[in-house]
């Protein structure tokens, strides 16, 4: 009964979503504030209406109510409850819904938060945001209904995959989808802004704070994703440049121009036009990003011919959504007439900067991630893309970005000068090629990849300390470190992304240059060097876990003489799902993580046995948490509260 | 949820890449072997290199990559006999070959155009920049005393 009762929300849900998508648009055309005044309530009820639907899937999860093909087909009574909830989204029409409620969340925000837009802006934001419901609704509802049953309910359910029972995947979908979905807000933004004829500072204003909330979603999904990648795949890598992966890493690029150049909106009020297109492409790459991973086109031509009816329509409303807004955009980009005038040396410039490294670095990514089907299709050539050429291609432009960014983050807006801006960071510079030069000389690589990795973590680093400092003006240093405190949240979520940049780029540099490998077959007793530590094979034994068998082997781990950890790497075996697993055990460190994994019994005796020493491992995704973090931090600054930035004009006192 | 069923292949079978008993005894010549292996995609698997790879066509081409190497060929010959055995489907590197200039000198192309798009851009609006005239000079100092 819930469940239909579910499925019943739903459909009425695309119902409010046709008429949010219509009658607001024309009440906004005609200027009848009764038309306009439907956006909000629909906005609202939608959003109502799909989270019941979504609670109502949930709740023949958490029941196993196995006469619902979708439980029948990804769940188990004898999963773990945890499990059973995060199988809502771990499926194709499961994820779609979740895709829904975000996106009518934000709708709904919208409408709540939105007192102090324009009514008309209003209006045409919520029409656009409904329109892209409408899509998604039809979508899911004609094509993957989460809500058939079966006729004859089944005892148990098929899937109880023991890989997929992990929390870094459980929780990595639904970051992402916030991160895809809110930046359908800063399209629907970008469209009414055509629409309109009109973009001006106070856009840039409602629009930064979408752009910036679905950015830290994607950093945190991407960086949650790459985590498990890391602990869970047994060779402790951290990216593939799979097409999944650039799927999510795309819209990212181009959340992080359009972050940059709303600023220049805002504050002085020029690279409209672009910021409008960058608004829509990167929601158009969020879409794509969903049809990859919907359509599987990517990761198998085949993939695609087995499912077509999904994955032409995910491409119908791709090009739908893009090329109307593509084509909205070179009709009436000429309209968006920019004011601000600044000079060849100045912030803007450097911002200006900042947008071309980024797009052209996704477009990369992009080519790289279609090339294969390109090739394919018009060449007859069957080839690959793999991570030797996006290392080559796109680290460039990570590298010039780094080297850019300290210089240009403190020059002066409108007119800056090069010599006076980049003195507070000299002596940065300084120590960040001191430190590297060191790096280079301690190491046992000819490589230059860690240096340079180390010149350029200390220099973006420094440089975000250097911005902080000089903000604080001049006098005493206890003056200044009294007011730095009291900066803007604004500067100190600045400050704390552009570290967590450096951060990470120093992580990856450091741990894809000074990684130690070492594979060997060890029987129990042996003792062996990896690097600076030595390692002895202590006990290999049969464990029986809850629903496993498992083969648990006992590694010390020893600096000299002295033993200083142990770890218990497993190779386990499910019999449910007749599947052998490998469990690496990691000893996590700030410096470096050891990282062991325990392989099969060798004909000749003895184990095979692969450690590694991966060096600065935790500061790559410890960099995205900081990225993140300077993303909320800036997100909390008062002048992009919503709602927040308009002081109420005073009550006049009635005369008695 | 394709991408799952894909991660379900990853993840199904023990991951375990090299061998300790494929390792080659000259730490030169092994050290050669992985480099190359790293750059080979594994024919079966979804992007995966043979180097990460646990399939036994895996296995075999890294065994068949060590052979030739033994045997003295260069890495480029090891690289060449890997695609007439297999295709050029087994190099996760593209060649820089016919159409594949498309993609290989699009990252420089676009950036220069960016670049210059950028520039122009950058250039236009500082027309109006104009450093300010004798008499505006003045007439600042003048407020600036007040």
């Amino acid at each position: 009964m819930i469940t239909e009762l579910g499925h019943f929300a739903l459909i009425l849900a695309f119902g409010i979503a046709i008429v949010q998508m219509v009658i607001p648009m024309i009440g906004a055309h005609r200027n009848n504030p009764g038309w306009m005044g439907v956006a909000e309530p629909a906005a609202i009820a939608q959003f109502l209406l799909v989270a019941f639907a979504f609670g109502a899937l949930t709740w023949a999860f958490v029941t196993s109510d196995f006469s619902l093909n979708l439980v029948y087909a990804n769940s188990h009574t004898d999963k773990p409850m945890i499990y059973k909830i995060s199988g809502v989204w771990g499926n194709h029409e499961g994820s779609m819904l979740l895709w829904l409620l975000i996106l009518t969340l934000f709708g709904a925000s919208a409408a709540v938060f939105g007192d102090n837009l324009p009514a008309r802006l209003r209006a045409r934001v919520l029409a656009v945001q409904g329109s892209i419901g409408v899509a998604f609704f039809a979508f899911i509802l004609f094509t993957s209904n989460p809500f058939l049953r079966l006729a004859v309910p089944p005892l148990n359910g098929r899937d109880l995959n023991p890989l997929l029972q992990d929390p870094g995947l459980a929780f990595h979908p639904p970051f992402l989808y916030l991160g895809y979905v809110g930046l359908s807000m800063a399209f629907s933004f970008a469209v009414a802004a055509l629409i309109e004829g009109k973009v001006d500072a106070a856009w840039a204003r409602w629009v930064r704070p979408w752009t910036l909330a679905a950015w830290v979603f994607l950093t945190l999904g991407i960086a949650l994703g790459s985590w498990w990648a890391y602990y869970e795949l047994g060779w402790g890598g951290f990216w593939f440049w799979d097409p999944v992966e650039n799927a999510s890493f795309m819209p990212w690029l181009i959340a992080a121009a359009l972050l940059h150049s709303a600023i220049v909106v805002e504050k002085r009020e020029a690279l409209k036009s672009w910021t409008v297109l960058l608004a829509i492409l990167a929601f158009g790459f969020s879409l794509l990003g969903t049809f990859i991973v919907r359509s599987g086109v990517l990761t198998s031509v085949h993939a695609f011919a087995n499912d077509p009816e999904r994955g032409v329509l995910i491409l119908i409303i791709l090009a739908v959504f893009l090329g109307g807004a593509l084509t909205l955009f070179a009709v009436r980009a000429n309209a968006l007439e920019s004011k601000g005038v600044f000079g060849t040396v100045s912030r803007e410039s450097a911002l200006v900067l900042n947008n071309v490294l980024l797009a052209v670095s996704c477009f990369v990514v992009f080519l790289g991630t279609i090339w294969p089907l390109v090739a394919e299709m018009l060449f007859g050539r069957t080839l690959s893309v793999g991570p030797p050429f996006f290392e080559a291609a796109f680290t460039p432009f990570m590298v010039a970005l780094a080297v850019v960014l300290p210089i240009g983050s403190i020059l002066a807006w409108k007119r800056g000068n090069l010599s006076r801006a980049t003195k507070p960071i000299l002596p940065w510079l300084v120590l960040a090629v001191a430190l590297g030069a060191l790096a280079y000389a301690v190491q046992t690589e000819r490589s230059a990849l860690g240096p340079i990795g180390v010149i350029l973590g200390v220099w973006v680093v420094g440089g975000a300390i250097a911005d902080l400092w000089l903000r604080s003006g001049r006098g005493g240093f206890a003056a200044r470190l009294g007011r730095i405190t009291r900066l803007p949240r604004a500067d100190w979520g600045k400050a704390c992304a552009h570290m967590g940049l450096g951060v990470t780029v120093f992580g990856i540099a450091a741990m894809m240059a000074w990684e130690v490998e070492d594979i060997r077959v060890a029987e129990i007793g042996d003792r062996w060097d990896v690097g600076q530590f030595a390692f002895t094979l202590d006990d290999v034994r049969q464990v029986e876990g809850p629903n496993y068998t498992t083969t648990m082997a006992t590694l010390g781990i020893w600096r000299g003489d002295r033993q200083i950890g142990a770890l218990n790497p497993e190779k386990r075996f499910y019999p449910v799902a007749k599947m052998p697993t490998t469990e690496a055990d990691i000893r996590n460190g700030i410096l470096r993580d050891i990282y062991v994994v325990i392989g099969d019994p060798q004909a000749t005796g003895g184990y095979a046995v692969r450690v590694y020493v991966k060096p600065f491992a935790n500061w790559i995704w410890g960099g995205a948490l900081l990225m993140a973090l300077g993303g909320f931090v800036s997100l909390s600054d008062r002048r992009l509260r919503i709602g927040a930035a308009a002081a109420k004009p005073k009550q006049a006192v009635p005369a008695e | 949820m394709k991408h799952l069923i894909l991660l379900f292949c990853m993840l199904a079978a023990p991951v375990w890449a090299v061998e300790p008993s494929e390792i080659l005894d000259d730490p030169v010549l092994e050290a050669r072997a992985r480099e190359l292996s790293q750059g080979l995609r594994c024919p079966v698997c979804q992007n995966e290199s043979i180097d990460e790879s646990h399939a036994p066509v895996a296995q075999e081409l890294r065994v068949v990559l060590r052979e030739r190497l033994v045997a003295g060929d260069t890495d480029a010959q090891v690289i060449d006999y890997m695609v007439f055995r297999y295709g050029e489907y087994v190099l996760l590197r593209p060649n820089v070959r016919g159409a594949n200039l498309i993609l290989w000198l699009a990252a420089p192309l676009m950036l220069l155009l960016a670049l210059g798009v950028g520039w122009a851009t950058i250039r236009r609006k500082s027309d109006g920049a104009t450093p300010l005239s004798a008499e505006e000079e003045e007439a600042l100092a003048e407020i600036l005393k007040k």
